[in-house]
C-alpha cells in the first residue's frame, strides 16, 4: 500500500502540466508568428508528456487500475488539483507569455528539487523535466523582456498581464498536509520553500523588462482542493469529449 | 525428435545492439536508435529479450513507433518474445551521440548538438552558442527559434549562404 499522500501529491504535478499544456495547444495554428506557433506547440508537447509520466506514477500509487488516460479524461473539474493560474483562458499573447514565465520559473525550481526525491522514478522524470523547463524559462523570459521593453502597446499589455496574473501566483507556493508529508518522507518538495527563489528570479526579469512587480497581497486559491474557476469545466469539456464519447477506443 | 529445439542460440548483447543499430529514428532517419542513445540496454536469455529504451523528450511522440520498429527488427531475425522497457534514469542527453553520428547529422543537413547550454536563465546575459552551418560551414549563423519541427531541434539561418537549417539542441 503506497503512502496516502503520494497519489494526491503526484496528481497536482500532473494536473498543472496537463491543463497548461492544453491551454498552450490552443495557440496551435493561431500563433502571432510561425516560430511562436511552433514554440508554443513544442512547449505544450513537453508539458503534456511530463503530465503523462506523472499520471502513470500517480495511477500506480493509487492502485485502482487507473492509467494516464483514465486520469486525464475521466475525471470532472472537482477532481482536478491544478493551480487556478493554469486554467485561466489563454488571453492575448502577453497573458500566455507572462503566465508561462511565472509557471516555468516555478516548475524549474520544483523539478530541480524533485531530482533529489527518494522515489527513483519521480527523480528520473524530474531530471528530464528540468532540462525542458530550463528552455521554457529562457523562451518565456526572453519574451517578457521583449514585450515589456518593447512598444507602448506591448508594454501596456504585458503589464496588464502581470497585474492580472499576480494574484494567482501565491497558490503555487501554498503548502498543506499533503505537501508536508511528501516532503517529510523525502519524496516531495514543500512548495513554500521555493517562494523566495522564485520571487528573486521573477523580479529580476520583470525589472529588466521595465515592468512593475505588483504589491497586492491578496491571493486567489482553491485549485489544490478542487475549487476551480468556471473556465476549467469548459476546457475539460473540449479536451475530454472524444475520449468520453468513445471510451476505450484505440487507433 | 526434439521439435522444440530453439532455432538459434541466445544472442549476445553485441549481436542485439548490431540488430538494433538497423532501427532508424523516425524523425531523424539518418541515425539509428542506438546511435542516438535511445537504446540503453539489451539482454537476452532463453525466455526472450528485454530491450531498455529512454525517451529523448518527455512528450516525444515517436516512442511508440520506435518500440514497434525494435520488435520488428528483432522478430525478423527470429528473436523474441521482446519486452521493451522504458526508463527515465539517467535522463537522456545529447552527450550520448558519438562523433560518427554527429558527422552523419551534419552531412544530412542538421547541425549536430554543441556543448550544453549554461543554466543561466536570464536572457541577454547568455553567451551565444557557436553553431556551424551544415551547408557552407560558416560560423556566421543566428538562431531564429529555440523550437523547430520536432522537440529536439531548433531553427537557425546562415548569414553567409542564407540557408535556413535545423540544429539538434544540446540538452
Amino acid at each position: 500500500m503506497a503512502d496516502s499522500f503520494l497519489f494526491p501529491y503526484l496528481l497536482r504535478l500532473a494536473d498543472d502540466r496537463l491543463i497548461l499544456g492544453h491551454r498552450l495547444s490552443e495557440w496551435c495554428g493561431h500563433g502571432p508568428i510561425l516560430e511562436e506557433d511552433i514554440a508554443l506547440a513544442n512547449i505544450a508537447l513537453d508539458l503534456i508528456g511530463e503530465a503523462t509520466l506523472f499520471y502513470k506514477l500517480a495511477g500506480e500509487a493509487e492502485g485502482q487500475g487507473r492509467n494516464e488516460d483514465g486520469l486525464a479524461y475521466f475525471r470532472d473539474a472537482v477532481d482536478f488539483r491544478n493551480a487556478l493560474m493554469v486554467e485561466l483562458p489563454k488571453g492575448d499573447f502577453g497573458v500566455t507569455i507572462v503566465r508561462q514565465f511565472f509557471f516555468s520559473a516555478y516548475s524549474l525550481l520544483q523539478m530541480e528539487a524533485l531530482t533529489k526525491s527518494s522515489n527513483a522514478e519521480l527523480a528520473g522524470i524530474a531530471a528530464k523535466a528540468v532540462k525542458e523547463s530550463r528552455y521554457h524559462v529562457r523562451h518565456s523570459a526572453q519574451w517578457v523582456v521583449t514585450l515589456g521593453d518593447g512598444t507602448e502597446e506591448s508594454h501596456k499589455r504585458a503589464q496588464r498581464a502581470v497585474n492580472d496574473l499576480w494574484r494567482y501566483t501565491g497558490e503555487l507556493f501554498l503548502s498543506d498536509a499533503i505537501d508536508q508529508e511528501a516532503a517529510k518522507a523525502g519524496i516531495g518538495v514543500d512548495p513554500s520553500t521555493l517562494a523566495d527563489a522564485w520571487r528573486t528570479q521573477v523580479m529580476e526579469v520583470l525589472q529588466r523588462a521595465t515592468l512593475t512587480t505588483p504589491t497586492v497581497n491578496y491571493m486567489q486559491r482553491g485549485g489544490r482542493d478542487g475549487k476551480h474557476t468556471e473556465h476549467l469545466g469548459h476546457l475539460l469539456s473540449e479536451m475530454q469529449i472524444v475520449a468520453r464519447s468513445h471510451p476505450g477506443a484505440s487507433w | 525428435m526434439n521439435r522444440a529445439a530453439p532455432s538459434r542460440a541466445v544472442p549476445s548483447r553485441d549481436e542485439l545492439f548490431e540488430l538494433l543499430d538497423t532501427v532508424k529514428d523516425p524523425e531523424v532517419p539518418v541515425l539509428s536508435v542506438v546511435e542516438l542513445g535511445i537504446v540503453r540496454d539489451a539482454v537476452a536469455d532463453e525466455h526472450g529479450v528485454v530491450v531498455t529504451i529512454t525517451p529523448t523528450y518527455s512528450g516525444c511522440p515517436a516512442m511508440h513507433e520506435i518500440e514497434q520498429e525494435i520488435r520488428k527488427a528483432l522478430a525478423e531475425h527470429g528473436i523474441g518474445p521482446v519486452h521493451v522497457r522504458t526508463t527515465y534514469t539517467p535522463a537522456w542527453t545529447t552527450d550520448w551521440i558519438g562523433e560518427e553520428a554527429r558527422a552523419k547529422l551534419e552531412a544530412y543537413g542538421i547541425a549536430p548538438p554543441g556543448r550544453q547550454e549554461s543554466s543561466d536563465l536570464i536572457p541577454l546575459r547568455r553567451h551565444a552558442a557557436t553553431v556551424r552551418c551544415p551547408y557552407c560551414k560558416s560560423l556566421a549563423t543566428e538562431r531564429k527559434s529555440e523550437f523547430g519541427s520536432t522537440a529536439c531541434k531548433s531553427i537557425w539561418v546562415c548569414r553567409d549562404c542564407r540557408q535556413p537549417f535545423e540544429e539538434f539542441k544540446a540538452i
